[in-house]
């Protein structure tokens, strides 16, 4: 049975409509909750840069909301430190403010969310600053929140994820193991310039006698390269608000 | 090749048991004899990059269930009128569908999952079992009976996948499903007494040895050589 062009053509287009309605249907019911799911992992990863992540999945949804209101306060600054309320007549938020967007504006046009790590409802004992970062891996987008102690120096922490990254190679920034080489890092050199922390070529060396170098990926040296360039360049976007919550804490320990 | 050639012959009786002995057939074939990784060795993709642990092992069998079953059923039903020109694109359409739902539904009810399984989802669409099933046995068969074939070959795909992550997943990161194995062995025979993890097994040369030692294991029981 050879079938005509005009069956053939009818076929596809009713198929395509049955399919795409039922596609589309789907996300339309499914949406709600995909945004809840995905402004929960959000809360997760900020967290995540200053508890261990075993905590983190032991707490159900609900606790991870509430840990995250009690702990997690939050501004929005402007490439030269200054808090920035509104943009173009429009309240800002932290919570608000899509890190990916801003990445396509020119830097100095970018809002800088800054989560604020404090003590349980009380936002003046400041644990760590939580500065979210993107950047771009081997394959696709990556993104991590860097947590800095009050010193502004030290690394507190790091979560990083990534849209596509290689499986079992670049995809393993996403993994403790990784991640917890930046902890007790320092973004100054002695002698107070900017340098961050950089991820060597090359895997299974010690690091920890050199305050700006952790060990590198095997295998993912070019994921490796995207997270250097990704924490130097955000680092460098956050500097005079890091400088600026440097020089007050200066004032205030005189 | 037309859709008519693959046709298979089938007795047609009256009212055929709902579970006959060639039904069965069906279902279980695949487990061993035919079975889509040791013996046709197709979806090894898939079987050597999520197995490192047990849970998404067990959350990517439980969807390659749900594609195959039913895209064999839904293809199956629309055989008589799918166009033979453009039968490819249409189990494409078919396959690419279901997988879009599943990846929907992990998205909004496991997001951890979702985030974890990532690319390998929506890789169903290309798992060669998927397509393989279509064309040779849906396309030419009953509703139900294409069901029970895909259940076959995605149970085939599954229990392969879920032993291999089993061992990747104990010698690996010396746990199962998550529990800590080799702490709680430590635990019992005292603090000198520590097991080693394996780091080979967490990478995907680790799948490959386990496969190769499962697939080994088989033909040396069922005495299967390639032709």
């Amino acid at each position: 049975m050879q079938q005509s062009n005009a069956y053939i053509i009818t076929f596809s287009v009713i198929l395509t409509v049955v399919l795409g309605l039922l596609l589309s249907g789907t996300a339309q019911v499914l949406g709600p909750r995909q945004q809840e799911a995905i402004a929960l992992d959000k809360k997760k990863q900020i967290l995540g840069a200053v508890i261990s992540g075993e905590e983190i999945s032991a707490m159900s949804p609900q606790e991870v909301n509430q840990y995250y209101e009690s702990h997690i306060g939050a501004t929005v600054v402007d490439i030269n430190g200054k808090e920035v309320t509104e943009k173009d007549g429009v309240a800002v938020s932290a919570e608000n403010v899509d890190v990916a967007k801003n990445y396509k504006l020119p830097a100095e046009d970018r809002l800088y969310p800054v989560f604020i790590y404090h003590e349980e409802g009380d936002d003046s004992k400041v644990k760590s600053y939580i500065l979210p970062l993107y950047g771009a891996g081997l394959w696709d987008a990556i993104w991590g929140y860097l947590a800095l102690d009050t010193d502004m120096n030290t690394v507190g922490g790091i979560t990083m994820a990534h849209a596509g990254e290689t499986p079992g190679l670049g995809a393993r920034i996403t993994t403790p193991e990784v991640q917890s080489r930046y902890s007790g890092k320092e973004i100054f050199n002695e002698s107070g310039e900017l340098v961050g922390v950089e991820m060597q070529k090359g895997e299974g060396k010690d690091y920890s006698s050199e305050p700006h170098k952790i060990d590198g990926m095997s295998g993912a040296t070019i994921t490796g390269t995207g997270v250097n360039n990704m924490v130097k360049s955000y680092l460098s976007h956050y500097k005079a608000y890091i400088e600026s919550k440097k020089s007050s804490q200066a004032v205030a320990a005189l | 090749m037309s859709a008519e050639t693959i046709e298979k012959a089938i007795v047609k009786k009256p009212a055929e048991a709902f579970l006959s002995k060639r039904r069965k057939k069906l279902v279980t074939d695949p487990l061993v004899d035919e079975n889509p990784i040791t013996i046709q060795v197709l979806g090894i993709c898939s079987a050597l990059a999520v197995t490192t642990q047990l849970k998404p092992t067990l959350v990517m069998a439980i969807s390659v269930i749900f594609v195959v079953a039913m895209s064999n059923f839904v293809i199956s039903l629309m055989r008589n009128t799918i166009p033979a020109r453009v039968r490819i694109i249409v189990q494409l359409a078919v396959v690419a569908t279901l997988v879009t739902l599943v990846s929907e539904v992990l998205k909004a009810f496991a997001y951890d999952m979702y985030k974890e399984l990532s690319v390998f989802v929506g890789l169903i669409i290309t798992n060669c079992i998927v397509m393989g099933r279509l064309e040779a046995f849906a396309l030419g068969n009953k509703p139900y009976d294409s069901v029970l074939d895909g259940l076959g070959s995605a149970l085939g795909y599954s229990w392969i996948i879920l032993t291999v992550a089993f061992f990747r997943e104990l010698w690996g990161s010396g746990s199962v499903f998550g529990l800590p194995v080799f702490d709680t062995i430590s635990g019992i025979f005292g603090p000198d007494f520590k097991l080693a993890t394996n780091g080979l097994m967490v990478s995907p040369v680790g799948a490959f040895i386990i496969l190769g030692l499962i697939i080994w294991v088989q033909r040396t029981k069922t005495g299967y050589v390639e032709h």
